[in-house]
Parts: structure tokens; sequence; C-alpha cells
């Protein structure tokens, strides 16, 4: 009897319709989330998180009405991530049925906001969702650092010391992204995945670079990651979470069938 | 009009919005109520203890509220379901905190998995979280879940009983934990029920269907 290692499918969500972009250009439409929610909950997915990429206002209360919609039908977690700002907007989140919520940029402007949130609202539902990018070169130790607005700039932030100082301060999970792996197909960046999941005592997803059903694999065997997660490999039918399941089952990774 | 009625106890802290769509999800003919009103939970059939978060809000919370009195009354008298936190709270004592008195209903502890749980030489995270696998011991409320089914987790504390003949489900991280405690009409979860798919929808439809008898 063991924990099982979780795959979460990954939806970005525009204006109440699931996208996705390769390095967050050349955007195609993946459907109607509701309907993918559900598609993915039957084929056994562990989780589902909704990266909420909408900039206005009326978006984000779309993407409310759509969390309410899913939380009707789907009764596994769901985590919504994107401008989660303010406490309001997790209490927001939490009531219409979210189970966590991730926080990215707004924890860079001010950590003490993750304090805030698990001090209100319990470790448990807070994720830290890091960005980060290699910033050390050929032949030097690895580095990187935190980015923000979709890898475009850096913070001058270590990434592993912020990993370490958010889950101090009360994030119960890390939602960790390579930007230099993000959409590229070409796995995990499994040195950076391995670094934090060994330096932080929390649970860490692997995110980015999920081209094929090997990597996934590879995340949780070499990454040390506790959970996987991947879009695009779902999103346009390539494989089904359920055969992912079966071919991490056969690398001998404990998962739920 | 509806012919049975389930009350969702409503202290501030639970996230009862999924708690309570997984109920309505599966009940036939039962109305399922979030409320802290004492009146309305003493005349429902069925009482859902949930809960989230840190023990010592929880306890205070549900001392403000009358809460540990409404549930004093329920244990005696009708099915009731603790879920997570509410689970949890129905013990002795939480090590939480620096230390909280609880309901009492059951006698044991409530404790931290700690900094260097281990398995096999792995290092084990906490929270754990997650889907695990819950060994069943016989009880109404497993009717139709399979024995070591998976569950969806996520505590940093759990449950030590002090009286074995409680335990009725027993889950493993690092170390064996109370999955699933009961006396009576009282079954209570550390899992997550309204999270946990096909198994744990059909624990809440078992629930709703339960007399309460063992």
């Amino acid at each position: 009897m063991s924990l099982a290692k979780r795959i979460i499918p990954c939806l970005d969500v525009d204006g109440g319709r699931v996208v996705k972009g390769v390095q967050f250009v050349d955007i195609r439409d993946a459907g109607d989330p509701v309907e993918v929610a559900k598609r993915y909950n039957e084929q056994g997915a562990d989780e589902i998180t909704f990266l909420d990429i909408t900039a206005s206002h009326e978006g984000r209360e779309t993407t409310i009405h759509m969390v309410e919609a899913i939380a009707e039908q789907v009764f596994i977690p769901l985590t919504v991530g994107g401008g989660i700002r303010k406490l309001e907007d997790i209490r927001n989140m939490l009531n219409a049925g979210a189970d966590k919520v991730s926080i990215n940029s707004a924890a860079i402007t001010n950590p003490d906001f993750v304090r805030e949130a698990a001090e209100k609202f319990g470790s448990q539902c807070i994720v830290i969702a890091i960005d980060a990018k290699k910033v050390s070169s050929e032949g030097e130790a690895n580095k990187w650092e935190i980015f923000t607005h979709g890898g475009r700039k850096p913070t001058g932030i270590d990434a592993i010391e912020w990993a370490v100082k958010m889950t101090q301060l009360g994030a119960g999970e890390v939602l960790l992204t390579s930007m230099d792996k993000d959409g590229v197909k070409t796995g995990f960046d499994i040195e950076l995945t391995r670094a934090i999941s060994e330096a932080v005592d929390v649970p860490v997803i692997a995110s980015g670079g999920v081209g094929n059903l090997q990597h996934l694999a590879d995340g949780v065997t070499e990454g040390k990651a506790d959970a996987v997660l991947a879009a695009s490999i779902f999103h346009f039918g390539e494989h089904t979470v359920q055969e992912a399941k079966r071919h991490m089952q056969q690398q001998g990774i404990e998962v739920r069938l | 009009m509806s012919s049975k009625q389930c009350a969702v106890i409503d202290y501030g802290m639970g996230n009862l919005h999924s708690a309570s769509k997984a109920l309505e999800h599966v009940s036939n003919n039962t109305e399922i109520i979030v409320t802290s009103d004492p009146e309305t939970i003493l005349k429902s059939d069925h009482v859902v203890l949930p809960g989230v978060g840190a023990m010592r809000d929880c306890m205070a919370e549900i001392k403000r509220l009358g809460v540990d009195q409404v549930v004093a009354e329920v244990v005696k008298t009708k099915p009731l379901l603790g879920i997570c936190v509410g689970m949890q709270a129905l013990m002795n004592h939480s090590e939480e905190n620096q230390g909280v008195d609880c309901l009492g209903h059951f006698p044991g502890e409530v404790k931290f998995f700690g900094r260097d749980l281990e398995e096999n030489g792995e290092k084990l995270k906490v929270p754990h979280m997650g889907w695990n696998q819950v060994q069943q011991i016989a009880h109404p409320m497993w009717h139709n879940i399979e024995d070591n089914s998976r569950f969806y987790f996520v505590h940093s504390f759990y449950v030590e009983a002090e009286n074995q003949e409680h335990v009725k489900g027993r889950g493993h991280y690092g170390k064996d934990f109370v999955a699933a405690i009961a006396k009576d009409n009282v079954f209570a979860v550390q899992f997550h029920p309204e999270k946990s798919h096909t198994s744990g929808l059909q624990l809440l439809q078992n629930f709703l269907q339960w007399d309460g008898q063992n």
C-alpha cells in the first residue's frame, strides 16, 4: 500500500474556452472546459488544473462560473491558477468549488501574501506556481531563476531558494514549470525538478515539456516529482490519461488505475 | 417534497460546496442543506461534519457557533459522517497548533506525520496528498466499494485510535494511520469522499442510505 503518483491534465482557459499555445503563442482551441474536464475525469485523471489566462474582469467572472459548472459534475480535486492576487480571489475560487488555488506573480510582488493565504485557508489549498528558467551556462553549476510574464521577465530570484521560502511561508504544494521546456515536447527539465523536489518538504508537480508518455514516467523516477502535469498530449487525443497510467505502472510506478 | 434531509454543518471552515454538491449528486430523495442552525441540524435525518484548515481555528468556530453541543446531541440520535478535520475534531485531542482539545467522541490522539517521515529509505512529503489505498474493516458504509480502493487524502496530521474496535479503515504513509473510524451511528473518514470519484461517491451514497446500525 502506498501513495499513488498523480497525473494532472492542465487546461489553459481563456474567456471560458480551453486553449493551448506553444510557449504562450500559437494558441489553438481545445474545447469546452466542462466537456474536457469530464472526459479527463472519466479517463482517471487524479486532479485537474485550470490556468486562467484571461486578462479581463469579465473573463474572470466567466472562469468562476466555469469552475462552478465543473465542480457540480467532476468529483476529483480541482486547482485554479492565474490572476490570484487577493484573499478575495482565493475565497471566490474556493466557493465556486476549487479545492486549491495556485499563486504565481502575486507571491513575487508580495511574498507575505502566501503566508496570509495559508493562514486563512490552510496550506492544503495553497499551491505556489514557479516558472523557472536555467540561467547558468554550459559547464557551470546549475542555476535557475524565476521568470514572470510567460518567461520574458527575469526577477533575479533563485528558483530553489524561492521554493524553500514559499513552502516555509505555508504553500502546501509546488507547481514547477520549466520555461525552457514548456511547449517544446522534449521532456521535463529533470535536473530542475529533482533539485526543487529534494529541497522542499511538500509535494512537487512537474510541468512543462511533456511530449510523450515516457516523459511523464521520467518526471517521477528521475525528477522525483510527486505528480506530473501535461496538457497537449491529452488535449489533442494523442494519449488518454489511462494510457499514461498504464505506461507508468509498467515501469513500477504506483498509480491509481 | 423531499422525504429526507441531510445537513452539512457550516462552521465556516470546510469546502462545503464540494461536500454538498457530491451529496446532491448521489441523493435520490434527500435534500442537502448547508447550515449552522442547530434546529435545522437536529431535525435532519443525516448530518455531515466536514472540515479543512487548522484545528485551533476549527475548534474555536465549532465552540463559538455551539456546534459542539449540536454534535453531542447528534451522536446520540442519528447517522453522522465526519470528513477530514471533521473526523479529527471527533477525537479527544490534537497536537496541532501546540495542542487543542477536541470533541472527545472517540478516545485517541491526532498527531503530526513529522518532518522525517520515510519509507524504504525514501523521504516522504508532508502533507500526505493524493490517492492512497484504504484497507477496509467490515462496516455497512463500505457497501459496494472494493477493499483497498484508493481515496483522495490531504492532511499533515493523522488519527491514532485508543480503541482498535473503532477502527474501520486503515491507511499507510510511512506509518499506519486510521483512515476510517466508527462507533454506533457515527462514521468518520480521514480522506475526502467528495473528491474521491466513484469510490467516494459510493461512500456518500451509502451514508445517505445508512440507518446508523452496524
